[in-house]
This record gives C-alpha cells, sequence and structure tokens, in this order.
C-alpha cells in the first residue's frame, strides 16, 4: 500500500471522483454508476439512499474495495484505491474495513462464536469474539449454528463479526432488509453505539428512507449519479424511527 | 486452539463424509493394487534371491557327455571360478501306477561326501540317502505331493533303460527346481516331472559313470564375468562332448520364475497406475464441484481480507486429507493384501520361505499420485474462483439462465411433462456440469469393461491355442532323433488315429545384440494337427527356406520379417545357421520359431529325422495307447493336451495371471464409488432446486424424478464412451499380462461390456435409492435457507 499514498489536508475517510462502473459490453451495457464525486468524512454515519438498480451496492462495493471502477478514482483517506494490486485491496479489506450484508452470509458449517473468530483470527487488532457478540447481545447463543438462529441473530452475528476487527469503516448494505421492525431497530441501535465508541465511519445502504433519521449525512443515488447529500442537524436515535 | 478455518474445514469434512468415505475407498484400492503387486515383485525377488545364496544355486551349469573326474582341477583353474564340482544327471522315467503315460523325469546325483557346497537341497521331511543303501533316494516335494508320495513309498524308475525299484527316504525342494516342465512342455506341472536324488555312486554305476561326472557346477567369484566362464569351460568340455555351457538365468526353473516374476512387475507397473488414475480424475472431478459449491463462501472470506493463499491452502487441506487418508489406507491394505497372498505364492513358487517385504518405492507412489492429483485438482478450480472479484462470488446465487437452452416448443416438446423438461433443461444449460460425472463414470465403466475383457481373454487364448493352433490330443518325444519310420511304429498302435511327426532342435536364436535360448520347431509340409497361424486364424505355410517366428520371438529379438537370424544348434553337430525370417505368427503359448522339417533336418544334415510326433488317438482307447508307449524305450515322455491344458490354466490362477481376480475386483469397487459420488454430487447441486420444487407443490416422487433422471441420462451417455475406452483399455491391460510364457490376446467382447453396463446401471439404482432415501427425508425449510 505504501507506493499509492497522496497526500491531503482534509478529514475525509472517502473521496471520490468521476467514478462510473458499467457491466456488459455492446447494446447490453448496464451503466451501473455514471461519474460519481463524493466526499465522506470520517466517523460519520452515512446512509445511502436510492431506489432499487439505482447502483447503491455497486458503489458500496467500490469502496469496500470488493470491487473495481470501469473509470474515475477513489481514495481511502491518504490510499489511492485505485492503484492497489489484488493483494493490496485485500490487505486494504483486512485492517480497515468490516461488511454486514442483507443476507448475512455467514459460513453455515461454524457456530456463531467461529463465525466470529474467523475474523479475529486475521485482524491486527480486533476485540475478543466474545464481547463483539455482547456488543449486539447474543451471549447466550455463542455455540448455535447458523441455521438455529433466527434471521435477526443471525444479522447480529454478521455485524459481531465486522465490528469485531475494530474497523475504520463499517460497510452495511441493506441490513435490516430482511428483519422486522423490532429487530431491526436493535440492530440499528448497535451500529449506532459501534459508531460511538468505535469511532468507526458506518457506510449504510437501504432503501428504507427513515432510517435516513439516524445518519449524520444522507446521500441519494439516481440512475447511477449522486442526486442530493442532506447533512441532518439533529439525528434521531434509533429507538424513535419509525418502522 | 484450532483455528475456526480449521474448524470448518472439519466440519465441511463431516458433512460430505459419505461422498469423503467413497473416495477414500476408491483411492485406497488403486493404491492398495500398487502396493500389493510391486511388493509381491519385491518380495519375490527377495526371496529368489536369499534362496539362490543361501542353497548356493551354481551359476554356470555344464552339459557334457562323459567327462573323467580328472579333468575337474582344470576347470578348477578357470579365472573367477570359485567353486566346481561335478555331478551325474541322466533322465528317467518314473511309472506311476495311477497314471497312464509314463512321466518323464530327472535323476541328481548328491556328493558321495554327504557335504553338499552346490545346488543344496531342501529337506522338507526326511533324511538324505544313506551310504550303502543304493536304492534310497530323494524325491522332488510337488512331485510327492502331486502324487501322494510319502517317505517309505517305493517307486519303479526306469533309468539308462532299465528298470529300478526306489525307497523314497526323504522329500525335498531345490532352487534349481522351482518349476519342472518336461521336454517340450510349455507350461510347468509339478505332476507332470519328477526329480530324484541319489547317491552319486548309484546313479554313477547306472549310467556308466564311474570315475565320471556329466555335469560341471560352477560358482564364480565376485565380480567375474560369466560369458568368460562359459567360454572357457565350454573349450575345456569339448572333447568330452559338452554341449554349451549356460548361466543360472537359462535354467528352465529359472526361466519360468523370471518369467513369472517378470509378469508380474509388467503388470504391476502396467496397470495399477491405470486405476490410481480414474481414482485421480473421480477426486479431481469431486474436488472441483465441492469448491464450485463454496463459491459464496469463497467470495466472503475473500471480504473479509483472507488472502488468495489462506483460501487456496484451506481448499487444499480439506482435499489433502481426503487425499492422504486413501493412500494410507491403501498402502494399509495393500500390506494386508500382500501378506494374505504369500501362502499361494509360497506353494506356486516352491520356495521353501516367503518374506512380504512391501517396496517402499509403492508407498511414496501412491501417496504421491493421490496428494498431486488431489491438490491439481484444487488448483486447476480455486485458480477460476480466484479470478473473481469477491463482489461477484458474493452475488446472491443467480438465478439459473435457462433462456439459452434448447427450445422446448413444437411438437415434441407439448409431449414432454414439466419434470421431464426441467431434466432436460438442466443438462443443457450446464452440459459440462454433466459431462464432467459422465466422464466419472465412463472411466469406471473402462475399467470394469475392460477387466472383464481380460477375464474373457484368458479363456480365448486357452481355446486357441487347444483348439485352433494345437489340435493335437498327445505328443510323444524320443530319446534322441530318430528315423522316420519311428513315425509309422507309432501309426501302428491300435486306435492312434493320425500320426504327425516333427523335428524339435535346441537352438540360441540371435539378432544383433538380442539373443534368445529356445529351439527351432521343424513340421512337416501343411500340417493338421500343429500350426503356425496368422493373425486371421489362418494356418501359414512355411516357406522352403527360412523362419516364421512367433510374434512374442519377434518381440525378444526385435525381429521383422527379412532380417537375418544367427541359428546356434545346441544339439548334434551345433552347426551356426543364418536364416532369414519370412513371417511372423500370432502365437498364444511360448516363443517358439517355426521351419519346415525337411529344411530344417537339411541345415542339421540329418536327413529324415524326427524328434517325435503329435497324435491324435481314439478316445476309448486312449488308456492302452499310452501304456504301449510307456514300454517303448525309445520314448522319453508323452505329453497329453488334457494334462497341458490343465496345468496352463493351473499357471494363469495361481501364478501372475491370477491378479486379474484381485484386479477384476478392485475395477468394480472403483466403478461403484465412481457412481455413487456420481449421484451424491448431481443431489449435493440440486437440493435448493429440489427444496423450491418441493415448495412449489411437486410431490415427492416427481422431485426425485427431477433427480434420478437426470443422473440416468448422465449414466446411459456415459456407457459407450465408457465402453470404447474400455475397449483401447483393454489393450493395455492384456499386455500387462502377457509374458514369454503366455499371451493374453485382447479383442471385443460384447459379454464383458454388456455385463459391465448392467452393474452401472445396478450401481446407478442403488445410489440412486441411497440418494432417493436422502431427498424424501429433506427438510425443505432449512434447506432454503442455507446454502446447502
Ligand atoms: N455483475 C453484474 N452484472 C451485470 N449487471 C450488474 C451486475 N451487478 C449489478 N448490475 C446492475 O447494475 C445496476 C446497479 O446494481 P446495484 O448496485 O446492485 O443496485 P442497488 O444495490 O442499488 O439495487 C443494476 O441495474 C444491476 O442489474
Ligand atoms: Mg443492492
Amino acid at each position: 500500500m505504501g507506493g499509492c499514498r497522496v497526500k491531503h489536508k482534509d478529514r475525509l475517510a472517502f473521496v471520490t471522483r468521476g467514478l462510473t462502473k458499467s457491466y456488459g459490453e455492446g447494446r447490453s451495457t448496464v451503466h451501473a454508476l455514471r461519474g460519481v464525486d463524493l466526499d465522506i468524512p470520517e466517523g460519520e454515519i452515512v446512509v445511502m439512499l436510492g431506489a432499487s438498480g439505482s447502483g447503491k451496492s455497486t458503489l458500496l462495493n467500490i469502496l469496500g474495495g470488493l470491487d473495481r471502477p470501469t473509470s474515475g478514482t477513489a481514495r481511502f483517506r491518504d490510499i489511492d484505491m485505485g492503484c492497489l494490486s489484488d493483494e493490496g485491496l485485500t490487505k486494504f479489506r483486512r485492517m480497515h474495513v468490516g461488511f454486514v450484508f442483507q443476507f448475512y452470509n455467514l459460513m453455515p458449517s461454524l457456530t456463531a462464536l467461529e463465525n466470529v473468530e474467523l475474523v479475529t483470527e486475521i485482524a491486527e487488532n480486533p476485540m475478543p469474539a466474545q464481547r463483539a457478540l455482547e456488543l449486539v447481545g447474543l451471549t447466550h447463543r455463542l455455540d448455535h449454528f447458523p441455521s438455529q438462529l433466527s434471521g435477526g441473530e443471525q444479522q447480529r452475528v454478521a455485524i459481531a463479526r465486522a465490528i469485531a476487527k475494530q474497523p475504520d469503516v463499517l460497510f452495511c448494505d441493506e441490513p435490516t432488509g430482511a428483519l422486522d421492525s423490532a429487530t431491526g431497530r436493535a440492530v440499528l441501535e448497535v451500529l449506532d453505539q459501534v459508531n460511538a465508541e468505535l469511532n468507526a465511519t458506518v457506510l449504510m445502504v437501504t432503501h428504507a428512507a427513515n432510517i435516513a433519521g439516524m445518519a449524520h449525512r444522507v446521500i441519494r443515488l439516481v440512475d447511477g449519479q449522486i442526486g442530493r447529500v442532506e447533512v441532518n442537524k439533529t439525528r434521531l436515535p434509533p429507538a424513535e424511527i419509525e418502522w | 486452539m484450532v483455528s475456526p478455518l480449521d474448524r470448518k474445514m472439519l466440519r465441511d469434512l463431516w458433512r460430505i463424509k459419505t461422498q469423503a468415505i467413497a473416495i477414500i475407498l476408491v483411492i485406497a484400492t488403486g493404491v492398495m493394487l500398487q502396493v500389493m503387486m510391486s511388493g509381491l515383485v519385491a518380495s519375490l525377488t527377495e526371496t529368489r534371491r536369499t534362496y539362490y545364496e543361501r542353497n548356493a544355486l551354481a551359476e554356470v551349469i555344464a552339459p557334457a557327455v562323459r567327462v573323467p573326474e580328472t579333468v575337474l582341477g582344470r576347470l578348477a583353474a578357470i579365472p573367477g571360478v570359485a567353486r566346481v564340482s561335478g555331478r551325474v544327471v541322466g533322465s528317467a522315467l518314473i511309472d506311476v501306477p495311477s497314471d497312464p503315460v509314463p512321466i518323464q523325469a530327472q535323476a541328481v546325483g548328491l556328493p558321495e561326501s554327504g557335504v553338499q557346497d552346490q545346488n543344496i537341497v531342501f529337506l522338507t521331511a526326511g533324511r538324505l540317502p544313506a551310504k550303502n543303501h543304493r536304492d534310497e533316494a530323494l524325491l522332488l516335494s510337488g512331485f510327492a505331493a502331486a502324487h501322494g508320495y510319502k517317505i517309505g513309498d517305493r517307486i519303479d524308475v526306469v533309468m539308462n533303460g532299465a528298470q529300478r525299484r526306489i525307497r523314497i527316504v526323504g522329500l525335498a525342494q531345490s532352487p534349481e527346481y522351482l518349476f519342472v516342465a518336461a521336454a517340450g512342455e510349455m507350461v510347468p506341472d509339478p505332476a507332470r516331472y519328477g526329480v530324484i536324488w541319489m547317491r552319486h555312486s548309484s546313479l554313477a554305476s547306472v549310467y556308466d559313470m564311474t570315475g565320471a561326472f556329466n555335469q560341471a557346477l560352477f560358482t564364480l567369484t565376485h565380480g567375474a564375468s560369466e560369458q568368460a566362464v562359459i567360454d572357457a569351460a565350454d573349450r575345456v568340455l569339448k572333447p568330452w562332448g559338452g554341449t554349451g555351457a549356460y548361466g543360472r538365468s537359462d535354467l528352465v526353473s529359472d526361466r519360468f520364475v523370471s518369467e513369472e516374476i517378470g509378469g508380474l512387475r509388467t503388470m504391476s507397473r502396467a496397470v495399477p497406475p491405470l486405476f490410481i488414475a480414474v481414482a485421480a480424475f473421480l477426486l479431481y472431478i469431486v474436488v472441483s464441484r465441492i469448491v464450485q459449491a463454496e463459491r459464496e463462501e469463497i467470495g466472503l472470506l475473500k471480504a473479509f481480507g483472507y488472502t488468495n493463499k489462506e483460501v487456496g491452502v484451506h481448499y487444499t487441506k480439506l482435499l489433502l486429507i481426503i487425499a492422504v487418508a486413501g493412500a494410507a489406507l491403501g498402502c494399509l491394505l495393500g500390506v494386508l493384501a500382500g501378506r494374505a497372498m504369500i501362502p499361494i505364492y509360497t506353494t506356486f513358487y516352491n520356495f521353501p520361505f516367503l518374506v512380504f517385504r512391501p517396496d517402499p518405492a509403492s508407498f511414496a507412489i501412491g501417496a504421491l499420485a493421490s496428494v498431486v492429483s488431489a491438490s491439481a485438482g484444487s488448483v486447476f478450480v480455486l485458480r477460476r474462483i480466484f479470478a473473481l472479484t469477491p463482489s461477484e462470488a458474493m452475488r446472491p446465487p443467480a438465478p439459473a439462465d435457462y433462456s439459452k437452452t434448447v427450445s422446448l416448443k413444437g411438437a415434441v416438446g407439448r409431449l414432454l411433462d414439466q419434470p421431464t423438461r426441467i431434466v432436460l433443461r438442466s443438462l443443457a444449460r450446464s452440459p459440462w456440469r454433466a459431462l464432467g460425472l459422465s466422464a466419472g463414470i465412463a472411466g469406471g465403466m473402462a475399467l470394469a469393461s475392460g477387466m472383464t475383457t481380460i477375464y474373457g481373454a484368458f479363456d480365448r487364448m486357452m481355446n486357441l491355442s487347444f483348439t485352433v493352433i494345437d489340435r493335437s490330443d498327445a505328443t510323444v518325444y524320443f530319446y534322441s532323433p530318430l528315423g522316420e519310420k519311428a513315425a509309422y511304429e507309432l501309426a501302428r498302435i491300435p486306435g492312434v488315429i493320425a500320426v504327425e511327426p516333427f523335428r524339435e532342435v535346441a537352438a540360441t536364436l540371435k539378432l544383433g545384440r538380442k539373443e534368445h535360448r529356445g529351439s527351432v520347431s521343424g513340421m512337416i509340409l501343411d500340417p493338421q494337427m500343429v500350426r503356425a497361424i496368422d493373425d486371421q486364424l489362418a494356418p501359414i505355410h512355411l516357406p522352403d527356406q527360412g523362419l516364421v517366428l512367433s510374434q512374442a520371438l519377434a518381440d525378444i529379438l526385435g525381429a521383422a520379417p527379412g532380417d537375418m537370424l544367427t541359428v546356434d544348434v545346441r544339439e548334434g553337430r551345433q552347426p551356426v545357421l543364418e536364416v532369414p525370417v519370412t513371417q511372423v505368427a500370432s502365437s498364444l503359448i511360448g516363443a517358439p520359431a517355426y521351419m519346415q522339417m525337411q529344411a530344417l533336418n537339411r541345415a542339421m544334415s540329418e536327413p529324415n529325422r524326427i524328434s517325435g510326433a503329435h497324435l491324435r488317438v481314439d478316445a476309448a482307447r486312449a488308456e492302452a495307447i499310452y501304456q504301449r508307449l510307456k514300454d517303448m524305450p525309445t520314448v522319453a515322455g508323452v505329453s497329453v493336451a488334457e494334462n497341458a491344458r490343465a496345468s496352463l490354466q493351473k499357471l494363469m490362477d495361481q501364478g501372475a495371471g491370477s491378479a486379474r481376480y484381485i484386479m477384476g475386483a478392485v475395477a468394480f469397487i472403483i466403478t461403484f464409488g465412481v457412481v455413487y459420488n456420481a449421484a451424491r454430487i448431481a443431489q449435493n447441486e440440486r437440493a435448493r432446486d429440489l427444496a423450491t420444487l418441493r415448495v412449489m407443490g411437486f410431490s415427492k416422487s416427481e422431485t426425485l424424478f427431477v433427480l434420478l433422471g437426470e443422473l440416468g441420462l448422465i449414466t446411459l451417455v456415459a456407457l459407450p464412451v465408457g465402453s470404447l475406452a474400455g475397449y483401447g483399455l483393454s489393450f493395455a491391460i492384456a499386455r500387462g499380462f502377457s509374458s514369454e510364457l503366455y499371451q493374453i490376446p485382447a479383442s471385443f467382447d460384447p459379454f464383458s461390456h454388456g455385463f459391465s453396463a448392467a452393474f452401472i446401471l445396478c450401481a446407478a439404482a442403488i445410489s440412486g435409492l441411497l440418494v432417493a432415501r436422502d431427498v424424501n427425508r429433506m427438510d425443505l425449510v432449512s434447506v432454503l435457507k442455507s446454502r446447502d
């Protein structure tokens, strides 16, 4: 990563300029992103809203180092992500990033605790796996396999797994998409808490507009472009979010 | 602490346990075969070496007519000779009352001093003949066992034309007579050839050898040249009727042992690797499927920041555990099976002892083959997965795109119900997936049909040998070549239907640096009983000049029609002939060379001589005929076709050929493993689809039909392909089983292919039932919720 450093004076986690991403070729090309310029400050909860297919996941994947843009630049702190090799991206994810997915994506053959340990194993400065599960309120289900957990519990294991490494950035793609309102709120509370206690930047994709109330910043994506960016003067605690 | 990744691996292993066990067994049987076969080869080679050494088997044998004992000093002075002794050896006929045919035998002198320093006999019972008891003798254990002789029994023996009654005082084995075969017989048979040992003085008086010997035995000093000693001995013995000294490897017994061990060795090199290759291929297919099914998890691991290397190591470990377990089990089974074979081989080879010593190289080969194929499989598959970006690998399983598959519209389409369409579409959607499974089953089919073809080929070899090539009922051998009228005498015996004289001349055939110690068969023009045939089974018309070589001999010498052979004759005036090869005949037993009898006799300058005759006899009077032959002083032996056939069968069933039964069993085990795995793979990969079908309201049987229909089609495609491959494979296996003793002809054998196909269909049905049980018990919710 050393060779990809760039000088800067801001306190921004991510900066993108002219980011595009297209899939396929010829007539069937899909332009998922059409030039995204975006600044995301450190330590904020940023909610990304947009219709289905507007490119939210694509953007999230690129920022998370899971995918590469077709053109444009993306910077994380002082690292030029476009300059990173595959190994560099792997290292970036390993050191800085946590992911939470809509479908949990737990390893079915590992218990809740082991799923978290899977990450603490390779992280540089992890918290104990037990503690991560404590944060999401799952101390009593440590030895259960995913198939023995409810959807909300699985999602909380996924969050514990993501925060256990004490990441600088937490990416959440529709974390509450498959959950009912009570469990959804509980999950949001955990995310809020992680942001406050670990000072992690949280980037959350959702299509539920009311979740935007708990964000510092709300970004709307329309057809692969940034539509509007709002900064919330006052944030709602997750418990008060209407579902 | 065990890392979570390792724990995941162990649980994954547990999840695929039945499949893992099937693969482990497949690999294990392949490795077992390798370890057992090469272990047997190593053990037999080592046992033979030890036995020869312990019992001081002579390294050079020099026969002569009659050599005064005073010459021994000159023989001992030959450079390179460590020890020399002279003994009397004579041919004899044993009259076994229960047997109508006189049995050929050899009488061998034991040193008068009682101290054996070369060719030491191994007493299995009794004692050595005592001084002053001229009728005491040892009898070869194998012969005694075959005829039920015990110590104390008396037998009638004709030696040098005179009948004598001897008393058995001991039973013996000897490294010199591990295998015995009567003159002219291709196949050794302990019942058809006897060996008796008597004191030198007793035999000397019988064979007129008092103060003389007719065979010198040499042990060489370390590093001495065998050929130099042979040449020197020939020079010394020339005035005494030396007929040519020869090395240990030209000893009849040793040649059989070498052929047998050589046969086993060829086989152990040719056949087990084929089995391991199929097992490796299966491992590769299963491995690629397991890794493919883990696509999502791999993406996830990569998303967390696990490197390609870490992920690769994780999956490679899983495969290595399977491969190593298979190899280890195979080594263990191989040693056990080898041990179990020891008694059979000890009896068959007439070794007094045999230690099973596994060949360390075979462990390494077996382990390496499975480990390499496992890692190669994983590397190949993982490389494709690594090429994916994590986000791609993570995308929820894309709904399969059926838009580009076969069009099922129109008249044909309307005939198909929904489940059938699903079967056809899923096959058409991922033909490679289906083809991979098909190829695995085809590999099993190839092994099974290849091996069963070999069973048939052994029978075919027997039938061709005794109904097409040699159609005689019996063959008579004279002590020495006689005039042609001897044949008329045979013809006059009542019940003899036809007589076909032949001339057989011992000779060494040479081409360039290659040579073969054997004989040349002189045959009458257009013989009716024993014939040279071409590969269309048509009799070959022997040329006025020149030799027709059997394929086996042509292979040994590297000869082709047009080549000029040097024929170094070992009897009579011992001429050295230059004879062209005119044609190559297909032969199945031995490595004969054919020539017109007239031409052979002319070359020998011995006109109108015959060595014996093939007979066709009236079965009802056969007993009487053999009795008459037994009483004829000119007859050295009679070989009855029926007996020869039985001893060949025995050789094939107990010697190197017996390996075919084990290999056949292994082939079928592997085949079953392959089919079962194919069924499991299909089931695993379709679990989600099957559950979805059930959720949508399809019945259990309709759902099963989708799975089993696919499996059935995959199997049906595999059968013809495997059959074709098996046809090719049978030639390779047949070559492995062929030796100088007999050659196995591979050919298309419909029965073998039908049988193997039936076996695979049964295996598929059984696997289908096993899988069906699981599909019927499937918990829909859990299948849909989790990946598997
Ligand atoms: N691997 C892919 N191949 C082709 N098209 C894709 C791929 N991934 C995403 N897309 C397309 O890109 C667009 C944006 O997708 P995505 O970022 O997943 O949207 P969102 O998450 O906002 O619903 C969609 O039209 C989608 O079909
Ligand atoms: Mg999305």
